[in-house]
């Protein structure tokens, strides 16, 4: 196992605009990446240039000082010991449970009693051992995804690549799989890379977030760092809850930016002049109390508390948290206690 | 720098050129060697001639008018069929699926003859139902409509199978989910079904309709006699008054069959664009609809068609074999087995065209199985810029009339082959290499679409666990489309079997084929040896056919089209 390298990795269909423009990025040995962004932003793209279903038209892939992917050719997915959790599962109709899960054994020619213990190994790990004889069309979509990841747990691949896995699960099984995905990285201690549009799920999970968006990539970081400190309007935007303020910029060099600062920036009516946007997590918006005056404009309860959308005296946007009640059209004072320049 | 062999394909490097040279020299050197003698004919002005007959026109029309409505009776008959017995809750699914297959097995021209039987002056049928038409009176079928209506019953059960493969992939959560919306069996037909199924029903439709182009047996029967000519009967009445110009001439005119094929089959790749609905995640089992009251009604009009259709013609055939002369009227007295006796024990060459027939008919299948799923793989999986030329190329002959094949490769193979110096004319291999061109597509196409169906995601989920190109052909795509190679194989098998005009002109002493056996016995006025020689290929054909549902236990699930 080594270090997953993207390098300037570009991949034209020739529609006139590249699907994956310039990528780079370095995926740590044993790392959990999820790659995020919107539909058609060109993530499933670029796992599957690192699967080596689809050749780059440039850059290279590196694996450690293995070069699976460049201008003079590329190495198939069967030879890169690599292992995919599909979106449809793609597990094969015709054959058991058990053979699904055995078929890369098979390829590899081990057979015998240590096939059957691998199989039944993976299979434990993902709590199917009863179902072993069973087809894959006699399983639910949650088992039916278990089984896919068996199939990736039986040998011990480099890297293992799951495209929006969870997508077509319910609720609940999505938290028992998101434990299942943690374990199976724990486990197996291979570099994972996770394709997926839910935010919420990608923070979960990964070690490292990396958000694309129209085929480009805006930022890689860890979920705590992304979500405290994001690049640019679109990771802003994209991140979190939050809503993002234009100011007027006048000289602020910090990027952290505390009441004071947001307050006399908000009540500075000065018009012109360069603006620059701040996030402001609902967190850090307090109700009550010494204030700027805005009004209620919905309410949504959440069970542990209300969310609230609030607009202020000059018209922007401003999302909060409330533990008691408010009703629309309720006229509240707040306080920001931060924001970040984006 | 060609991207097709990019080694992200990861298919062997042979396979594309093998497939291409292959099909090359199967099907496009033959029809280049035609084109070649067409425009030459076309360069000395004879051409230009031969296309301003008014005979060439009116065939030209009657070959468009014939193959059409031929094609809607195929998928109006095939469609009934293909839906009311996979979708709906009919009882004798099976004696009505395995009865419905039958006509396509049987020899067009047998089955020309069977009808005309049927349903001339002296048929007992009518006669018994006394609406038998006056001793003298023109047969009915002997007219434009009359062909027609025997193309659609000969082709409607391609319709059926194609349109069947379609149906028996459809989700059936799908299904269910649209049940669970609200909606009624019939709007769940209309928004579901039918909409999935069409590109089964495009392709059994354009299947129908290049079939009717190329049919030579049922206007030959049919249309001779009352002088309607379609461009198949054509082509051989120029043959048959063999003159100076006559390779000329046909090519003239086979290059019209040609056009008038691709332009069918260009409207039906224009109506399946945005239709590639590949179903995703599992599928296979079919669902149902309970019919109530109206149950009893479709089963008997489904029996009434079968019985117009099959018994009733088949019925007629039978009596033709078993009365000494034609018109006599079958009764105890006057039936006899002599026909049967004559051609089994008697004639060596009926029992030499058995021999021939089943080994050219088998080779042809299993041949055309091996090349159809390598063929069918690299059209799926390949390059868009050559998948197109090669479709075309394999289509070509096949749209072609038989009696085409046969000169093209007499054109090709009159001469020694070159560097070897044998000559294959007048042996048996000429006319397994015309089989194989003329057949290459009916055995491809249940492949291709078995190929295009297939998520894309099985195979890439084998080839990430390490499996090779030859692993997961063997492990994951041949069983996968299991059921539709199967159809392949029985298809080409019937049809090969069954086949007359290929043969007809490539045959000579000891390679006689059994539509050769039985056109000569009909031609030389022996009505009932003809006959006799039906009834036992259609003996055989059935024969075969329950021995593969004896085997259908031990094969996937869809092998026999036939069976639920």
């Amino acid at each position: 196992m080594a270090k997953l390298i993207l390098h300037k990795l570009c991949k034209d269909y020739g529609t006139g605009k590249p699907a994956v423009n310039d990528v780079s990025l370095d995926i740590r040995e044993g790392g959990f990446l999820a790659l995020l962004g919107p539909s058609g932003c060109g993530k499933t793209t670029v796992l599957r240039m690192i699967a080596g279903f689809e050749t780059p038209s440039d850059g290279s892939i590196l694996l450690g000082e293995r070069v699976l992917a460049d201008a003079s050719g590329v190495i198939p997915p069967e030879k890169r010991n690599m292992a995919m959790v599909f979106q449809s599962y793609a597990l094969w109709p015709h054959m058991t449970v058990a053979d699904n899960v055995g078929y890369p054994l098979k390829v590899r020619g081990i057979s015998g009693e240590r096939h059957r213990e691998k199989v039944s190994d993976a299979l434990k790990a993902v709590r199917l051992e009863a179902y072993a004889g069973r087809r894959p069309a006699d399983l639910s979509g949650g088992q039916r995804q278990r089984v896919a990841l068996a199939r990736c747990l039986v040998t011990a691949p480099d890297v293992v690549l799951l495209d929006e896995p969870l997508a077509n699960l319910d609720r609940h099984l999505r938290q028992e799989m998101e434990e299942t995905f943690r374990e199976f990285h724990a486990r197996s201690g291979a570099t994972m890379i996770y394709v997926t549009h839910d935010q919420a799920e990608a923070m979960a999970l990964a070690t490292d977030v990396a958000v694309m968006s129209e085929g480009r990539l805006l930022q890689v970081a860890a979920p705590a760092e992304i979500y405290a400190r994001p690049e640019g309007r679109l990771v802003g935007g994209l991140i979190g809850q939050g809503a993002i303020l234009a100011l007027p910029e006048r000289g602020a060099v910090r990027r952290d930016l505390g009441w004071d600062e947001i307050l006399t920036r908000l009540v500075d009516r000065v018009p012109g002049g360069t603006r620059m946007d701040v996030l402001v997590r609902p967190q850090d918006v307090v109700l009550g109390g010494e204030g700027l005056p805005a009004e209620v404009e919905g309410v949504l309860f959440e069970g542990e508390r209300y969310a609230l959308r609030l607009t202020l005296g000059d018209g922007q946007k401003l999302r909060a948290y409330s533990r008691v009640a408010c009703t629309e059209g309720e006229r509240v004072t707040v306080r920001i206690n931060a924001g970040w320049r984006l | 720098m060609p991207h097709f062999l990019a080694k992200a394909n990861s298919q062997p490097r042979w396979l594309f050129p093998f497939v291409v040279t292959f099909v090359a020299c199967l099907c496009v050197l033959p029809l280049a060697r035609l084109v070649g003698a067409g425009i030459s004919s076309i360069l000395s002005g004879k051409a230009l001639a031969l296309v301003l007959e008014p005979s060439v026109w009116s065939a030209a029309v009657n070959t468009l008018t014939t193959s059409f409505f031929g094609m809607i009776a195929a998928v109006l008959i095939g469609g009934l069929f293909a839906l009311a017995l996979t979708l709906a809750d009919v009882r004798g699914k099976w004696l009505l699926s395995f009865l419905f297959m039958l006509p396509t097995m049987i020899p067009p021209q047998v089955q020309a003859l069977a009808w005309v039987g049927m349903s001339g002056p002296s048929s007992p049928l009518l006669k018994a139902l006394g609406i038998a038409p006056a001793m003298g009176s023109p047969q009915p079928l002997y007219s434009v409509g009359g062909i027609a209506l025997l193309y659609g019953v000969q082709h409607a059960p391609l319709v059926y199978l194609s349109l069947r493969a379609g149906l028996l992939a459809l989700p059936r959560d799908g299904i269910e989910a649209a049940k669970l919306a609200g909606a009624s069996p019939f709007r769940v037909l209309k928004d579901i079904i039918l909409p999935l199924s069409l590109p089964g029903i495009i392709a059994g439709a354009a299947i129908a309709f290049v079939s009717g182009v190329g049919n030579f047996g049922i206007p030959a029967i049919l249309g001779l006699p009352a002088q309607i000519y379609t461009l198949p009967t054509l082509i051989y009445s120029r043959l048959a008054s063999f003159g100076g110009n006559t390779f000329g001439d046909i090519a003239v005119l086979s290059a019209m069959i040609g056009l008038m094929a691709v332009a069918g089959l260009q409207i039906q790749e224009r109506a399946l664009r945005g239709r590639d609905y590949r179903v995703i995640g599992l599928s296979g089992a079919s669902a149902t609809f309970r019919l109530g009251r109206w149950r009893p009604a479709l089963e008997a009009f489904l029996w009434l068609l079968l019985f117009v259709m099959l018994i009733a013609p088949m019925a007629a055939l039978v009596s033709a074999s078993l009365v000494p002369a034609y018109g006599v009227v079958l009764s105890l007295k006057t039936a006899s087995f002599s026909a049967y006796e004559e051609i089994l024990f008697r004639q060596t060459v009926t029992r030499t065209a058995f021999g021939n027939s089943i080994f050219l008919a088998g080779t042809t299948a299993l041949g055309l199985l091996v090349i159809g799923v390598l063929a069918g793989y690299t059209l799926t999986r390949g390059a868009s810029r050559w998948t197109g030329l090669l479709s075309a190329m394999i289509e070509i002959p096949y749209a072609l009339p038989g009696i085409v094949i046969s000169v093209a490769f007499v054109l090709v193979f009159a001469a020694p082959l070159p560097f070897l110096g044998v000559t294959i004319y007048g042996t048996i291999w000429i006319i397994l290499a015309a089989y194989f061109a003329s057949f290459l597509a009916v055995g491809l196409k249940p492949v291709v679409s078995a190929l295009r169906q297939l998520d894309p995601a099985l195979e890439e989920a084998a080839r990430l666990s390490g499996a090779g190109f030859y692993r997961r052909l063997f492990d994951i795509i041949v069983p996968l489309i299991a059921p539709a190679a199967g159809a392949s194989v029985i298809l080409v098998f019937l049809i090969s079997c069954n086949e007359l005009t290929v043969s007809a002109l490539l045959w000579s002493a000891g390679t006689q084929t059994l539509g050769v056996a039985i056109y000569n016995l009909d031609d030389s006025g022996s009505y009932d040896l003809a006959s006799a020689l039906s009834v036992l290929v259609v003996l055989m054909v059935v024969v075969l056919m329950l021995l593969l549902e004896l085997m259908a236990a031990r094969l996937p699930k869809g092998v026999v089209p036939w069976r639920n």
